[in-house]
């Protein structure tokens, strides 16, 4: 429970997000949502909606947002469930925050497939422009985690930076986006070396190779 | 032997052409479903069944046979439910990430038919949280299949009312396993239950519900489509079909690709990543099937055919089939202490002997790197794996332990070398 988030202060988190409501926007969303489950079974939208609402929060904060409690009581008064089933949902998984994060949510892989490929170097990129591992720099722009298994590994090593993955980095690639993050530019997502397009092999794929020029049907050669 | 272009099933795999509904028409993706679906619920099952096709999660349960322990009449009231297995969290897994955001309509076709089959009213895929980008694609997808008819009411002109649904996750591992997922399905925490009951009998709310990775069910449409015997003309007896590879990690192009099942661990990285990083002779280990497997010595897997029987004849397994390749530079005991700490914070905590033993786990792993430590505790940390492994409702248990034991297997002079650099005890060297 050591690098459990400090959550804050309950009296002004109250004071703040007491009287949070879904934007005219999210009260759709939210409608459409609970419309995917069956029936009485509306507790089955208590993940969607829980996002929904962190990045409400993000949108009114400036941030990735993140969960304070009336925000959750609010979620979980919607679907009629009891607000600690809906609390506990939030604190099992690591995607909403329960504590504020930064402008921007600085998420790099450390899990092994990563490690083997550098990145102890992202990592190090990070460090050097003054971040702390669980930690937001002061001036409120990057809050710094180390994650597991982002299921990109062939791309290997990557961070998520709010929405989007950057992936095959090395210190100075990594370096580059935060700078360019830090300057309100837009990074291009995805791949960090010139010329490779997914994950097909650096260089140029060595299957499917007319794909890459058409959208080929191979039907006619069954 | 190597598998042709024509024979591959996701020929978009890397997204050179548009995810969309009207490209993936053109590359033969929703063709005639309807004729697919009249030859009838049994004529699909014992179609996939004699293909020879394993689910493609790790398991590698024949899908067929899943398929076919579902009701053949079920209740109005108890409907039955295709839950789709998209949270690809394992390390080093990183295929269906590359289905969902360039090849959704092989999926989303393939739950359809695969819902007919068994005969569900609805298929959820449960994608990943942190597929954010990827998630929205498959939104779009699904919408789109909607719009054009190929979904809900009469989907695809075939007379049968089946719907889809996308359910996000939020960060984390658990929900992988079949029993959690359905529980966070529901709303809850994802802490798996306990079997019996299956969930072929009591799934999501309650109600008949089978579990499919996500590649087992995008490759139904083409498995119809050219016939189980194209299909199981690929690979080994018991080890059938086409199947993508994802190899990580120390080779010099790291990539994922559709190959043959049984393909030669060699001929694979030879054929598509360029080689070991500094020469076949620079290989230490490999993990071949994702981080739950034991890593494999380079003697050992070289010729090793990639399938379920050839991996496990080398005290391993396929799983995913997501290899992750160690050369000589690695620090084989820090790489597997990082698989431990993965475990530690992964598990749901619902287990006395999960919870606890992966942190304790991962903590003396962590001794063993730096060589703080006595020699006998080698075994004491062998002998706890053990206490770990088969004493958890679900496998992570298992899956922490066996990372572990593999590296005290293959690695043990190592961690003893360490240990005696450090100045640690020596009576139990000798």
């Amino acid at each position: 429970m050591a690098d459990a988030p400090q959550i804050p202060d309950e009296a002004e988190t109250r004071a703040r997000w007491g009287a949070f409501a879904w934007s005219a926007e999210n009260a759709e969303k939210a409608k459409t949502v609970i419309a995917r489950y069956p029936a009485g079974r509306q507790r089955s939208a208590v993940m969607p909606l829980l996002d929904l609402a962190q990045r409400q929060v993000g949108a009114e904060t400036q941030t990735q947002g993140w969960l304070p409690v009336p925000v959750i009581e609010y979620v979980a008064a919607q679907l009629d469930m009891p607000f600690m089933r809906a609390y506990e949902v939030a604190s099992f998984y690591t995607m909403y925050n329960l504590a504020p994060v930064g402008r921007y949510h600085v998420q790099v892989c450390g899990t092994t497939p990563c490690l083997l490929r550098g990145s102890d170097d992202v990592m190090a990129a990070c460090k050097n422009r003054g971040m702390t591992k669980g930690k937001t720099t002061p001036d409120g722009l990057f809050t710094l985690t180390e994650v597991e298994c982002m299921g990109t590994c062939t791309n290997a090593p990557m961070v998520q930076i709010n929405d989007d993955n950057y992936e095959d980095l090395d210190f100075d690639r990594m370096a580059a986006i935060l700078d360019a993050l830090a300057a309100g530019e837009t990074p291009k997502a995805g791949t960090q070396i010139a010329g490779r397009h997914t994950s097909e092999p650096e260089g140029g794929p060595t299957t499917l190779k007319e794909m890459v020029k058409v959208n080929h049907d191979y039907r006619k050669e069954w | 032997m190597s598998l042709h272009d024509k024979d591959r099933i996701f020929t978009n795999l890397y997204g050179f052409q548009p995810w969309n509904l009207k490209s993936a028409q053109m590359r033969g993706d929703w063709d005639n479903t309807r004729d697919l679906m009249k030859r009838g619920q049994d004529a699909i099952i014992e179609e996939i069944k004699a293909s020879g096709l394993r689910g493609r999660g790790g398991a590698g349960f024949p899908t067929g046979l899943k398929w076919s322990f579902m009701p053949k009449e079920p209740r109005a009231d108890r409907p039955s439910f295709l839950v789709i297995n998209a949270d690809e969290s394992e390390p080093g897994s990183c295929k269906d990430r590359e289905i969902i955001r360039h090849d959704p309509h092989k999926l989303i076709e393939g739950a359809l038919i695969a819902g007919f089959a068994m005969r569900a009213r609805a298929a959820y895929i449960y994608i990943r949280g942190e597929f954010i980008r990827e998630a929205e694609t498959l939104f779009a997808a699904v919408q789109e299949a909607y719009d054009a008819g190929l979904l809900g009411k009469n989907a695809a002109k075939s007379g049968y009312d089946f719907d889809v649904f996308v359910h996000r996750g939020a960060g984390a591992y658990i929900c992988g396993e079949e029993t959690a997922m359905i529980e966070s399905l529901e709303g809850k925490k994802g802490q798996p239950r306990l079997k019996p009951p299956f969930p072929a009998g009591a799934g999501l709310y309650g109600c008949p519900t089978t579990v499919n990775n996500v590649e087992s069910i995008a490759v139904v449409p083409t498995i119809l489509r050219r016939g189980a015997p194209w299909f199981s003309s690929f690979g080994r007896e018991n080890n059938k079909g086409t199947k993508l590879f994802q190899i990580s990690g120390h080779v010099n192009t790291p990539c994922v690709v559709e190959e043959e099942m049984s393909i030669p661990f060699r001929e694979l990285i030879d054929r598509h990543c360029g080689g070991i990083r500094g020469g076949w002779d620079n290989l230490l280990a490999v993990i071949p099937g994702g981080s739950s497997v034991p890593l494999v010595p380079a003697a050992e897997i070289m010729d090793a055919p990639m399938d379920f029987d050839g991996l496990k004849a080398v005290g391993s397994g396929l799983g995913t089939a997501a290899a992750i390749v160690m050369d000589k530079s690695t620090d084989v005991v820090q790489a597997i202490s990082r698989i431990s700490y993965f475990y530690k914070h992964e598990s749901c905590g619902q287990c006395t002997p999960c919870r606890e033993g992966t942190g304790w786990m991962w903590r003396v792993m962590e001794r063993l790197r730096t060589g703080d430590a006595d020699i006998s505790e080698i075994d004491t940390l062998y002998d706890v794996t053990k206490q770990i492994e088969g004493h958890t409702i679900c496998a992570l248990g298992d899956a922490a332990a066996w990372p572990i034991q593999g590296l005290i297997k293959h690695f043990r002079p190592e961690i003893e070398r360490r240990i005696r650099d450090n100045g640690g005890v020596l009576e139990a060297a000798e």
